[in-house]
């Protein structure tokens, strides 16, 4: 096609995958050649409109059935567990960790909400392209349309004294209802998740607590009618500083 | 006696990739369903250390590679795509039912292809070994992909914006 740009080098143009040289190099190539721009402008097109069709897959409560088969079958699950699970069928997202952690009895807030905040972050985190939907640049319509779906005024903390920009914000469905997800990242793209939803009733303050989950480490802490998780692999102590942070800008008087 | 790695974080994008490569959500839990059964199965092969994502979409690509091989010759047409709806205004669906119909049309290697890179950002290289064929055979699908695509995309909208409105 060219003798200067090789077809891979476009495609590799839309996928972000060309060193920073070549890519200004491909850009200033399109610029000159409006028929490849054109297929390129076309094949972003492709890629956001996969997005736009299929993202939403991730954000759909888990079947239980997948669920169950993410476990080795020689665990043998007792009878009110499962019973536990199948009254979560239709309760969103994440309602099976509660089932699976402890048979037949309400869950002990606020364990699980470590548990689905890391989940949460494993999830999403690795999002090259999409790991937000709504991004920082609208901050504040981020912060009111997360807020009005959480049902209360929310705050994305600011962790720009730790190295930590907001990178956007995502609602995630839970079980007790509609959870915000704010996603910071720092200078070498390092990622923590800030997650916040309505904490089940009856629910007591707490103070910090840490669980590492796969290797994420979370710190979480109930505040009022809300439970917060602040979710990260970024070791253990940066986490626990962040935490600190969040806590303190957050922490009703 | 090592951890187990925790499958349940690797289920979204799964289902997200199962459903684009189907077209249909029954088929593509049952698909994911097949791809968790032999990764429990076949998890002491599996490297510690190794990506462990990557691993599960190989296995579901040849979970689905051996479900076109039984499949055929049958047509996979996938028409119930086109009456899935789908979340957002009316424009977006629209724009949604023509990516269905289109992926529809794509054979299943250059499909395949499309999503690993397009939508699930695996690196070509990543994509290449999960489908078990050399880079530039991922290069050369990519690209008639993209370009069956834009041909798809191009001719079809003007027509169903009738039949919708």
């Amino acid at each position: 096609m060219t003798d200067n740009v090789h077809e891979h080098e476009l495609h590799a143009y839309v996928d972000g995958t060309l060193p920073e040289a070549r890519r200004l190099e491909v850009e200033a190539w399109l610029a000159a050649h409006p028929a490849d721009a054109a297929r390129v402008q076309d094949w972003i097109g492709q890629n956001q409109s996969l997005h736009a069709a299929f993202d939403s897959v991730l954000n759909e409560p888990l079947p239980l059935n997948l669920v169950r088969a993410t476990r080795r079958p020689a665990l043998p699950v007792p009878f009110k567990a499962v019973a536990a699970m199948l009254s979560m069928l239709v309760t969103g997202l994440i309602g099976y960790a509660i089932g699976l952690g402890t048979p037949g009895q309400a869950p002990a807030a606020p364990a699980y909400l470590a548990r689905d905040a890391a989940i949460a972050h494993a999830v999403f985190s690795p999002e090259a392209r999409h790991p937000v939907e709504v991004d920082a640049a609208h901050a504040d319509h981020l912060v009111a349309w997360l807020s009005k779906r959480v049902g209360t005024q929310l705050q994305a903390p600011d962790f720009s004294a730790q190295g930590f920009d907001l990178l956007g914000g995502r609602l995630l469905t839970g079980e007790t209802g509609p959870v915000a997800q704010f996603m910071y990242q720092d200078k070498i793209e390092r990622r923590v998740t800030l997650y916040v939803r309505r904490a089940v009733a009856g629910n007591k303050e707490t103070t910090f607590r840490h669980a590492t989950e796969n290797g994420v480490d979370v710190f979480y802490w109930i505040d009022g009618d809300f439970g917060y998780a602040l979710s990260g692999q970024i070791g253990r102590q940066a986490i626990q500083q962040l935490a600190d942070a969040a806590y303190s800008q957050l922490v009703t008087p | 006696m090592r951890a187990r790695p925790d499958l349940i974080e690797h289920l979204p994008r799964l289902r997200r990739y199962a459903k684009a490569l189907t077209g249909d959500v029954n088929r593509a839990d049952d698909l994911v369903q097949d791809t968790l059964e032999r990764a429990l199965a076949k998890l002491d092969l599996w490297q510690p250390g190794s990506d462990l994502r990557a691993w599960l979409f190989t296995l579901m690509h040849n979970l689905f590679v051996n479900q076109i091989r039984i499949k055929r010759p049958q047509e996979t047409v996938m028409e119930d795509a086109l009456d899935e709806p789908v979340s957002g205004g009316q424009m977006e669906a629209l724009a949604a039912r023509d990516i269905h119909a289109a992926l529809a049309r794509l054979p299943e290697e250059q499909r395949e292809v499309l999503l690993l890179v397009g939508l699930e950002q695996f690196g070509y290289a990543e994509a290449a070994q999960v489908l078990g064929v050399p880079t530039g055979t991922v290069m050369s699908r990519l690209s008639r992909a993209r370009e069956r695509m834009r041909q798809m995309l191009a001719g079809e909208p003007a027509v169903k914006l009738k039949l919708v409105i």
